[in-house]
């Protein structure tokens, strides 16, 4: 995972509540073994439809989303981080997520940040004013400053350090094999096994 | 001060706790299907890394496969190569697999119960939202992202921050008619789709105890629609006897001591939940959805809302692209809505108890000839004993589809789908625009509600027949 220290870019808003990942990105476009090429899926719903906010400028270019609350809502499907990202996003920001969206979104490098309901909308009538404006989101200082405006966000310290440094969670826990097998070791004996198979015949 | 059921499952799987990180958590059960492993195994091959434990692993086969000619290849190659990639995979790394025509294969929360991998007590995580059913059974039980699956295979744990707790607490017993997943939807229209969001949830109660596992597994499966992290019930009597010569079920002295520990499992008397919730069960009646979010239900007997009928400004502004999207107008009594497909089956309610149910209903009637039913079972062995008891003969009576397992119109993920316009009764858990089909419109509902409108041919409850 690339490390994320800041960024700067237009910040689109999409204002629509419940935006869950079946409309980020349709089950039909979740065939790919690959971690590219879902941008086509990206809302598709809407794309097609000249007056969906991606598709006016200068929102095509746009690297940060401000969607309304409960925004990645519903299936597991990383898929729909990945289609963002795939399209060309590196923040969203929003005062209320999915929990399975926000884990994954950590994962995979996508910055997730939290922001309260007053700051979202200060962004947005910003935004109305002055689409133009480019906005920067700084992870270490955990702030969004567009223009004269700076807002602080929220995110859980370990993903933040993690996001900053681009931490492989894997290897991170695979320094701690030893641990993983002691615990391991007193596993209790009914536990089921996959292996070998069993089946009612 | 005691502890609830999550916390004393959470305490047991703690491989690691350090200040100012996730605890790292040990994976009992780690379920896989074709649609959210490809990348996960991809990433271990690009690492060099084995499966670290094969013999906790399980796949099947269930988003993205047909549920007609199951044993000709897929048709869509697309479909076919991801299928295929996860047969590669499993025969790569040494992970059984329950493949298209396999006894065993099915909806991936349907065949863990089944096969009797799922237990009290238990860590399961796949990379699905459903993962919430295996709850059920007291397991603390969640879905997780690709990358979260690459993990788990890597490593047979999980870093996760602990979540809140939440009491549901549902007493008194069901008014005729009335089924669990009326009970879930009527919770999730109380609490809206983000009120469980950070929380672990334990249902509990009076009616919940006098519940199947089927009825507990429809409950536990839609948490993730109130946006709970995980759903758990105590395990009891009902638990044990289901599970007890189950092919992975404990057994001898192993299965004495399970069910000694697993009596264990619940809520210390004076454990305390950060939040409870209270449902009285008796108020309840069927529940029907008029929207595109799991919390847009109402009781069959109510009308469609208007805007203004919502709190907030976000909500009435939901509510409104909701009608506008479902082609309703508020005031419109539920029962007035004309179906043009019902579908029987998902992780929801594809389980014997959902057929059985529905059979009973629609058992020497007439469909709605402007009505397609399609009946899917949750897994081949569903199907097999549906047969057994000549469901199967019913609905093909009725004039309904008989179909082979798997998640088909859940998702609409495989050419199970509703066209533009298509309005659907769905016994699934989710209603979310598009989500059966582009354009399709969905009403959630219960197997006996299902089945009603099926003969009806708008909303209906088998006492409207």
């Amino acid at each position: 995972m690339d490390a994320f220290i800041n960024h700067t870019g237009i910040a689109v808003p999409l204002q629509r509540s419940n935006v869950d990942t079946d409309q980020i990105i349709p089950a039909v476009y979740l065939k790919r073994i690959t971690r590219t090429g879902f941008e086509d899926g990206l809302f598709s719903a809407w794309r097609n439809d000249p007056e969906f906010v991606l598709n006016k400028e200068p929102f095509t270019t746009g690297t940060i989303l401000i969607p309304g609350p409960d925004f990645g809502t519903g299936s597991s499907r990383e898929h729909a981080v990945w289609a963002l990202q795939n399209y060309g996003f590196k923040v969203v920001i929003g005062t209320r997520f999915g929990d399975i969206f926000r884990s994954n979104s950590g994962k995979a490098g996508l910055l997730v940040a939290l922001v309260s309901e007053e700051d979202r909308d200060r962004l947005w009538a910003a935004i109305d004013a002055d689409p133009n404006v480019e906005t920067t989101v700084d992870l270490p200082s955990q702030t969004i400053t567009r223009g004269d405006i700076v807002v602080s966000f929220q995110i859980d310290d370990y993903t933040k350090h993690r996001l900053l440094n681009g931490l492989d969670d894997i290897s991170l826990t695979l320094q701690h094999a030893d641990t993983i097998a002691a615990y391991e070791a007193t596993r209790p004996s009914f536990k089921p096994k996959t292996l070998p198979a069993r089946t009612a015949g | 001060m005691g502890k609830t059921l999550s916390e004393k499952v959470w305490d047991a799987h703690v491989v690691r706790s350090a200040e100012g990180e996730p605890d790292l958590l040990y994976i009992d059960l780690h379920l896989v299907h074709e649609v959210t492993s490809p990348q996960a195994f991809e990433g271990l091959r690009l690492a060099g890394r084995p499966v670290r434990r094969t013999d906790l692993t399980l796949a099947t086969e269930d988003h993205n496969t047909p549920t007609l000619n199951i044993l000709a290849p897929i048709a869509d190659p697309v479909s076919k190569k991801q299928v295929d990639t996860l047969r590669q995979n499993a025969a790569d790394f040494g992970v059984r697999i329950h493949s298209l025509g396999d006894k065993d294969q099915g909806v991936v929360h349907i065949i863990g119960p089944q096969l009797g991998v799922t237990q009290p007590g238990m860590t399961i995580v796949c990379g699905d939202s459903h993962t919430s059913t295996h709850g059920a059974f007291g397991a603390l039980a969640y879905g997780i992202g690709t990358s979260e699956v690459e993990h788990v295979l890597a490593t047979q744990t999980l870093p996760q921050a602990k979540p809140k707790t939440m009491a549901v607490n549902i007493n008194g017993e069901l008014p005729d008619g009335v089924t669990a997943k009326d009970v879930v939807l009527a919770l999730i229209a109380k609490v809206g789709t983000g009120g469980g969001q950070g929380y672990i949830v334990e249902y509990r109660g009076t009616t919940i105890e006098n519940l199947s596992m089927e009825g507990r597994m429809t409950i536990c499966n839609m948490s993730i629609e109130w946006g709970a992290k995980a759903g758990m019930m105590a395990p009891d009597d009902t638990t044990f006897a289901y599970l007890k010569g189950r092919p992975h079920a404990p057994e001898g002295e192993d299965w004495d001591a399970a069910v000694e520990y697993w009596r264990t499992l619940k809520s210390d008397d004076d454990a305390t939940f950060d939040v409870e919730v209270d449902i009285d069960a008796t108020q309840l009646t069927p529940f029907v959805t008029w929207g595109t979010n799991p919390g847009h239900g109402v009781p069959l007997g109510g009308s469609v809302p208007a805007p203004e009928d919502f709190d907030s400004e976000v909500e009435q502004a939901t509510a409104k692209r909701a009608l506008e999207y479902m082609d309703l107008t508020p005031g419109t009594p539920m029962r007035d809505i004309t179906v043009d497909t019902v579908f029987l089956g998902s992780c929801t309610n594809g389980r014997i108890e959902d057929l059985r149910l529905a059979a009973s209903v629609l058992k020497g009637q007439k469909k709605a000839d402007s009505i397609r039913m399609l009946v899917v079972p949750g897994s081949a062995r569903v199907r097999l004993q549906a047969e057994a008891e000549g469901l199967d003969q019913v609905f093909l009576d009725f004039g309904a589809e008989w179909r082979a397992a798997g998640c088909s119109m859940c998702l609409g993920m495989n050419p199970d789908q509703l066209t533009p316009g298509e309005r659907a009764a769905s016994t699934s858990n989710r209603n979310f625009e598009g989500r059966q089909g582009k354009g399709g419109r969905t009403h959630l509902v219960s197997p006996a509600v299902a089945a009603a409108t099926a003969i009806a041919g708008h909303l209906a409850a088998p006492a409207d027949l």
